[in-house]
């Protein structure tokens, strides 16, 4: 990302009426507003999935193991146990989107932290905190996060924890770039001259530029993390059986491709749908807010 | 040059020593003593110590990593835990067959995705660069280990054209270069450039984009420069980078490459790192994770250098 670019936000961003632009812009941008409304209807069906799912997710049956797509009082078939696949998919998504938003979201405070921090007050405190993220950023983000689950061992939690290592480094960084570019705007040399405290200074000029486009990035992330957390999953690491999880799904259904291929490959669509969706929506943000990555 | 080339070794010496130390301290955050995993649960208290004093673990942490570290700078990893054999051995046999696979995955991600993000960015917000685009996104959305599952079903379940898994006939080890064992390398090496494919559209759209928008483009077209001659300047312009990110992919798949290793059984270093897991064979997994995170150390540094032999505006900046 260039520096112009982020002043060329902190510019418009102090003008009257911008987040009002950027909800117009955004609003007249269809595939946005299409992938608004799939997350929406994603978080929802994932947050009433008692009240939506026509069956117990738990509930198996070895006399309906496997049946296919279109089966009488299963619309999407059965599993390897014999459980109601829809009412699973339902409930998946409440561990799958938790797995896959957390960690970004955490990774988003404790990452614009760091990153702002560095950028601020630069110098050696900077050179210290990036050349740590650094070392985090040699690893491809996929083997860090199995590197770290598979040394925590399976688990909700050493999943979340992993993911969360994985994404505060390339959050910190932008963080940082985009602090460093707004310490040298005028106005925030002014503001300093003008003797206003480095608080001050960070809470109202820094946060105020910096939010945005490390909010937009973040946004960006959810669908990476959506794809790795259920891949945990899908390796055996993260969530555990028999919880009702996308990845983990897929992992059990591995062995059905030969039976009822299409109802194995059912937990995999809902992760890929879920992942778009997510990434059209920063993607319309991103434009809306005319940032240039 | 040279000063640029020497600085940025010099840079990458820190973070390949952050690296290992990442690596070191991963068997130490593991739950409980490394030793669980090797000892029956059973074990007596003194033959615990006996072991520890062995492996070393009574030592102190900076004793343990100065030790480990002057190990692996000779080649000597450890032994695996399940197989009884070194590390290393195991390491380098799979290590072929990923990066077989990888740089193949590569290739091919970087013709189309390069391809797509051409025409796209040529001919901008044309329904050409809407299809492109579209592909992109799709690329860099797409679960990759559901999207091989997706085409084992089709070209091997439904169609029976290709094998579903393994690296060659009856289980083989050693890799030939024969249809019966290239058919094996199809499937996992379309899936896998579904990633760089993507990311590659992307980038090449936005610089061919950002190229043609520039003001000596249209001062060449003024002058009278023909359309392959103006093709001819944003190859010029997109290609360093446009290497500079293929390089990057390439060590990003063999990095992660577990999940599609896991999916087609390919004997790969990601393969490995799967059952290094579940063994809990910790020298494995350390050994494994080292490698692959220097090999991506390494490259980035490579990436760099040859990035600025080729456009010396970097290093300017």
């Amino acid at each position: 990302m260039s520096v112009a670019s982020f002043q060329h936000i902190a510019e418009i961003e102090k003008s009257p009426g911008y987040w009002a632009g950027v909800m117009r812009r955004f609003r007249r941008d269809p595939v946005a507003m299409i992938a608004l409304f799939v997350v929406l209807a994603l978080i929802l069906m994932a947050v009433f999935a008692p009240l939506v799912a026509p069956a117990d997710p738990y509930r198996a049956s070895m006399l309906r193991r496997l049946r296919p797509i279109g089966t009488e009082g299963f619309p999407l078939g059965t599993d390897e146990l014999g459980r109601d696949m829809l009412s699973r998919l339902i409930h998946g998504g409440r561990l799958s989107l938790l797995m896959g938003v957390t960690p970004v979201f955490i990774a988003f405070f404790i990452g614009s932290a760091i990153g702002i921090t560095a950028g601020y007050l630069g110098g050696k405190v900077n050179s210290v905190l990036m050349r740590t993220i650094d070392v985090f950023f040699a690893f491809p983000s996929v083997l860090l996060a199995i590197a770290l689950s598979g040394a925590l061992g399976a688990g909700i939690f050493n999943g979340l924890l992993s993911l969360t290592v994985v994404f505060i480094p390339p959050i910190a960084r932008i963080a940082e770039s985009v602090t460093t570019a707004v310490r040298r705007i005028e106005y925030v040399e002014a503001a300093r001259a003008s003797g206003a405290s480095s608080f001050t200074i960070v809470r109202v000029h820094v946060l105020g530029n910096v939010i945005g486009p490390v909010f937009v990035y973040a946004t960006g992330l959810i669908s990476v993390s959506l794809i790795l957390a259920s891949g945990l999953s899908f390796l055996g690491l993260g969530v555990k059986p028999p919880e009702p999880e996308w990845g983990l799904m897929l992992n059990t259904l591995r062995n059905a491709i030969y039976v009822q291929p299409w109802v194995a490959a059912l937990p995999g669509l809902m992760i890929f749908i879920t992942s778009i969706s997510f990434n059209l929506l920063s993607d319309g943000l991103r434009s809306a807010m005319d940032i240039k990555s | 040059m040279l000063k640029y080339i020497a600085e940025r070794i010099l840079y990458t010496l820190p973070v390949a020593f952050g690296v290992s130390i990442v690596c070191f301290m991963l068997v130490h955050i593991a739950p409980g003593d490394p030793l669980t995993s090797i000892l029956p649960p059973d074990a007596s208290a003194q033959l615990q110590e006996e072991m520890r004093r062995i492996y070393g673990f009574d030592r102190p942490l900076p004793v343990q990593y100065g030790l480990w570290v002057l190990k692996v700078v000779q080649g000597d990893f450890g032994t695996s835990i399940a197989t009884g054999r070194p590390v290393a051995m195991e390491l380098g046999r799979a290590l072929g067959n990923t990066l077989m696979l990888a740089v193949l995955a590569t290739m091919i991600g970087f013709l189309f995705g390069g391809l797509f993000g051409f025409v796209a960015g040529y001919f901008r917000d044309s329904w050409v660069d809407r299809i492109a685009s579209l592909i992109s996104i799709v690329g860099v959305s797409v679960p990759h280990y559901w999207l091989g599952m997706v085409l084992v079903i089709i070209f091997s379940v439904q169609l029976n054209w290709l094998p579903a898994t393994g690296a060659g006939p009856g289980g083989s080890a050693d890799w030939v270069w024969d249809w019966a064992h290239v058919r094996h390398l199809i499937l996992p090496a379309i899936t896998m450039s579904v990633i760089p494919m993507g990311i590659v559209a992307r980038t090449v759209r936005a610089l061919v984009a950002d190229i043609l928008s520039q003001e000596f483009i249209t001062g060449l077209r003024a002058k009278g420069l023909l359309d392959v001659g103006v093709f001819r300047h944003v190859v010029k312009n997109t290609a360093p980078t446009a290497l500079a990110v293929m390089g990057l992919q390439l060590g990003y798949l063999l990095g992660g490459s577990i999940l599609i290793e896991t999916v087609f059984s390919w004997p790969g270093t990601g393969f490995l790192l799967g059952q290094a897991i579940f063994q809990r064979d910790l020298p494995l997994l350390q050994g494994a994770i080292l490698t692959l995170a220097m090999i991506f150390v390494a490259l980035n540094l490579l990436v760099d250098i040859v990035q600025s032999l080729l456009d010396p505006r970097v290093q300017r900046s």
